[in-house]
């Protein structure tokens, strides 16, 4: 499969899109007609070919648009890379993975030649191509986790593991459904996600830990997770909230088909060798209704799971508000025709 | 009394004695009381090894006397944490193995004293932490990064840049401050009523 990069922006014009052929690969996250919390863990194992579930790490038709979206966000506010002193180590596990993970599935776009401690790296589709020391920090440009994450879509949180739980001790954010690094940098599991509603009476984060402490290396493991956005943001950051929030007043019936978006998250866990720490990438896939309608199936699924959602997820999700336009908007593709179970496409 | 918690807010409980070589105690305002009932149960030789960081605040001279009564080996009494800072980062840079950490009093002084204790390596196991007196509460902007201190309405506007912020539960140890967010970010100028929830 041969990628064809696209020219498109996240902010100001919104030119975003996907093809015909990124719809078909999105990564629609409900398995059924309703929607609630789960621990929806499962092996981050190869499978379907072309789907996002492939490669170990997907680069799809919008990586050079999404990383200069990133450069962008980062020039804006440094803050969104961040990392603890004693993470440093981490960061070279994460940039071997990458590389080494993505000149193995994608040879025609990337090169890694090793000679001992002498690396060197081509990215082609971003033309970039360095030699480095590899665990020689002033041989790159960066640090390693800001340098490789500079090249691979989605966030990263790094976790650094110890007292039996997970500490948010770096990280890489800057396409994120609103929360802060910043904040949030050096807390642990419970903490960063303090403020989600339910989870935590119904035993979620538990759960979700103790899985987590034991991913082995070599066996990660993925979950999707999902929210909504008004116009193809990738950057809704709490930062930012001050200038995105008011966006969400354009969405009309009229215009719901371009403006809203599905916004799912693959996210991913892996143990690093070297640190023991866990790095969970978090990948963001947006697609318009207008796109997400074309797949029958998903049109009257996604009207279900909208409608019958606790109003107390619609509310932290951020789209309580505009709900009731987005049902109705949705419920003309819904004839209420069985589905067939499972996320893709008939 | 503080509001129901959520979990990144530590839990503060109630100050007990634990052997030491030295006591480092550290209370804003009504904090002194919480120093007061310490002493209660305190060993006849206790406060010969305590040093006592204490900034009255609103409470004025109401408990100097009674703290100086209790003749510690330092007795600090200050205007402002900021002003208190340079003295406390002195005596934690020169702490050895056993010395332990008693903050009492608002929370934004607890948390910002917890902050400088675990940077210079005092284990969390050997500070311990008892509200008293005020909730007002420090608050970083999400937006701006600046912190506002001693906030008492929600919403309130920021000290820094001027929006008008909301404040969440959610907490950093890191900041030692909750967060502030733009309340009217979706529809800007509908700014509800200001209610004092902190005081």
């Amino acid at each position: 499969m041969t990628v064809i990069f696209k020219e498109e922006t996240f902010h100001d014009d919104f030119t975003f899109r996907n093809s015909p052929e990124a719809v078909k690969r999105f990564p629609f996250p409900f398995p059924e007609d309703s929607y609630m919390y789960s621990v929806n863990l499962e092996p981050h194992k190869s499978y379907r070919p072309g789907s996002v579930y492939e490669r170990t790490f997907d680069v799809d038709e919008h990586y050079v648009s999404e990383m200069r979206d990133r450069a962008r966000v980062l020039a804006e506010d440094p803050l969104r890379c961040q990392s603890l002193p004693h993470m440093t180590l981490a960061g070279w596990d994460l940039l071997e993975l990458i590389m080494t993970s993505k000149a193995e599935e994608y040879p025609e776009l990337f090169e890694l030649h090793r000679d001992g401690t002498k690396w060197h790296w081509i990215n082609r589709p971003l033309g970039i191509e360095q030699k480095f020391t590899f665990l020689d920090e002033t041989t790159l440009p960066y640090g390693p986790m800001e340098y490789i994450t500079r090249q691979t879509q989605g966030d990263f949180a790094v976790l650094d593991q110890r007292d039996d739980n997970l500490w948010m001790d770096a990280g890489m954010v800057t396409t994120q459904a609103d929360w802060s690094l910043d904040f949030d940098i050096g807390m642990n599991f419970f903490e960063w996600h303090a403020p989600v509603p339910k989870a935590h009476e119904m035993g979620i984060f538990q759960r979700a830990l103790k899985f987590l402490l034991n991913v082995q290396q070599g066996s990660p493991a993925r979950r999707l997770n999902w929210t909504m956005t008004v116009y193809p943001l990738l950057d809704t950051s709490p930062e930012n909230y001050h200038k995105w929030g008011v966006m969400k007043k354009d969405l009309t019936l009229e215009n719901m088909g371009q403006m809203m978006h599905l916004r799912v998250e693959l996210q991913t866990f892996f143990r690093l060798p070297r640190s023991n720490a866990l790095v969970f990438p978090i990948r963001c896939y947006l697609i318009k209704l207008d796109e997400l309608v074309t797949v029958p199936k998903w049109a009257r699924r996604f009207h279900r799971v909208i409608r019958d959602l606790p109003t107390e997820l619609a509310t932290y999700k951020g789209f309580v508000t505009n709900r009731p336009k987005i049902v109705e908007w949705l419920s003309k593709y819904d004839d209420g025709a069985p589905t067939s179970p499972g996320i893709w496409p008939d | 009394m503080l509001e129901g918690t959520i979990p990144s807010r530590p839990v503060y409980g109630a100050l007990e004695i634990r052997p030491g070589r030295l006591h480092l105690i550290v209370a804003d305002a009504e904090g002194a009381e919480a120093i007061l009932d310490l002493a209660a149960s305190a060993p006849p030789d206790f406060f010969a090894g305590a040093q006592i960081i204490y900034l009255p605040k609103k409470s004025g001279d109401k408990f100097v006397a009674g703290l100086e009564q209790l003749a510690p080996a330092q007795l600090y009494v200050g205007p402002s944490y900021e002003a208190a800072l340079p003295r406390l980062r002195r005596v934690l840079a020169g702490a050895h193995m056993g010395l332990q950490v008693y903050l009492a009093g608002t929370e934004g002084l607890m948390g910002q004293a917890m902050l400088e204790a675990t940077q210079a390596g005092i284990p969390h196991s050997a500070i311990q932490a008892e509200h008293r007196g005020s909730t007002v509460r420090r608050v970083q902007c999400v937006h701006c990064k600046g912190i506002t201190e001693d906030v008492t309405h929600d919403p309130f506007r920021c000290a820094h840049c001027g929006l008008h912020l909301f404040v969440r539960d959610h907490y950093s140890r890191r900041i030692a401050a909750f967060q502030g967010v733009r309340v009217d970010a979706e529809d800007p100028g509908n700014i509800p009523e200001s209610v004092e929830r902190f005081r």
